[in-house]
């Protein structure tokens, strides 16, 4: 069996698939950053995927690595946020967090 | 490319791990349980960049997210979710309306990508990439590689801003007080901004606002 670019955009969709289910249905903030993880995982593979089998150079790697980095500060300021969020309202619970609403 | 039926094993080995992995940190229910599952996850994807010829790509992975954002999101479990309570992550929105959301979702990305005339390209024999990318990123990539050590900067300041609190930032200038040290008064800015007068002990004594180290000290606590 021939493993093609297909195989590896399929595996993507999933991954995407299950990361915004996570995002859907998760209450507790560290969840729901998990699930912006995986998305952004199901898209660099298919950044790397479509580099390697689809144009043949570099630049499809180089967009993951900044993707990654990209990945890395969202999440180092979203968890600061988070803990933030912990500190005032003594919870994690994105359906907590009404002070703006009112 | 040849490719031996290996190449199919471990293709199917590491999209399983990572699919798994994902399933396990959509469904269970314990937040811990879901960052470890995340950990099988990103190794099964870093597998899938290895087999797509990306090792560096594939060791950033694992270092910046396994070793990095992995251990940070379990920092911020530890540090925040009463890890023994029973519903720390009960579901908001019904598990069959994301199901309806996420099912035509990704049935959408899966036809479309079975039915585009994908590049079917024979990809050429593995080498390594590192230098490649080395050179590629000083040289047509030297703008975005500029904007993203300026966007690390910011969200290493904002972390840290957001993580001293509330209210400390709001007083920086804050006024230190020699106590009983009258002939070397504290430097202020409004003061020193006004009159600058050495020989007047009145403005050094008046112009600093009293109350201003014990609201910054209020604000810390």
């Amino acid at each position: 069996m021939i493993i093609t670019l297909a195989h590896f955009l399929v595996v993507g969709a999933v991954l995407f698939g299950l990361g915004l289910f996570t995002v859907l249905t998760r209450r507790n903030a560290v969840a729901v950053l998990m699930g912006v993880e995986l998305i952004l995982n199901a898209g660099m593979l298919n950044l790397v995927a479509f580099g390697r089998l689809g144009s043949g150079d570099v630049g499809g790697q180089v967009f993951a690595l900044f993707g990654i980095v990209l990945a890395a500060a969202e999440a180092v300021v979203a968890l600061a946020i988070v803990l933030q969020l912990y500190r005032a309202v003594r919870s994690v619970d994105t359906t907590d967090a009404t002070e703006l609403r009112e | 490319m040849n490719q031996g039926p290996a190449y199919a094993i471990a293709f199917f080995a590491c999209a399983g791990l990572a699919v798994l992995g994902a399933v396990w940190v959509a469904v269970l229910p314990n937040i811990v349980r879901s960052a470890f599952a995340l950990l099988a996850t990103f190794v099964g994807v870093a597998g899938l960049y290895v087999l797509l010829a990306a090792d560096l790509i594939a060791v950033v992975q694992v270092m910046v997210y396994v070793g990095g954002i992995l251990v940070l999101m379990l920092f911020a479990v530890m540090l925040t979710a009463r890890i023994d309570a029973v519903n720390v992550s009960n579901r908001s929105l019904g598990a069959a309306a994301a199901v309806a959301i996420v099912l035509p979702a990704v049935a959408l990305l899966v036809l479309a990508v079975l039915g585009a005339s994908l590049p079917e390209r024979a990809p050429a024999a593995a080498e390594p990439t590192t230098a490649v990318i080395g050179a590629a990123l000083l040289g047509p990539y030297v703008l975005p590689f500029e904007a993203v050590s300026l966007l690390l900067l910011a969200a290493l300041l904002g972390a840290v801003t957001l993580s001293r609190g509330w209210g400390t930032l709001s007083r920086t200038p804050v006024i230190v007080r020699v106590p009983g040290g009258a002939g070397a008064p504290a430097p202020d800015p409004v003061a020193d901004e006004g009159a600058p007068d050495p020989e007047d002990p009145a403005a050094d004594e008046g112009a600093p606002d009293p109350e201003a180290p014990a609201a910054g000290e209020e604000a810390r606590s």
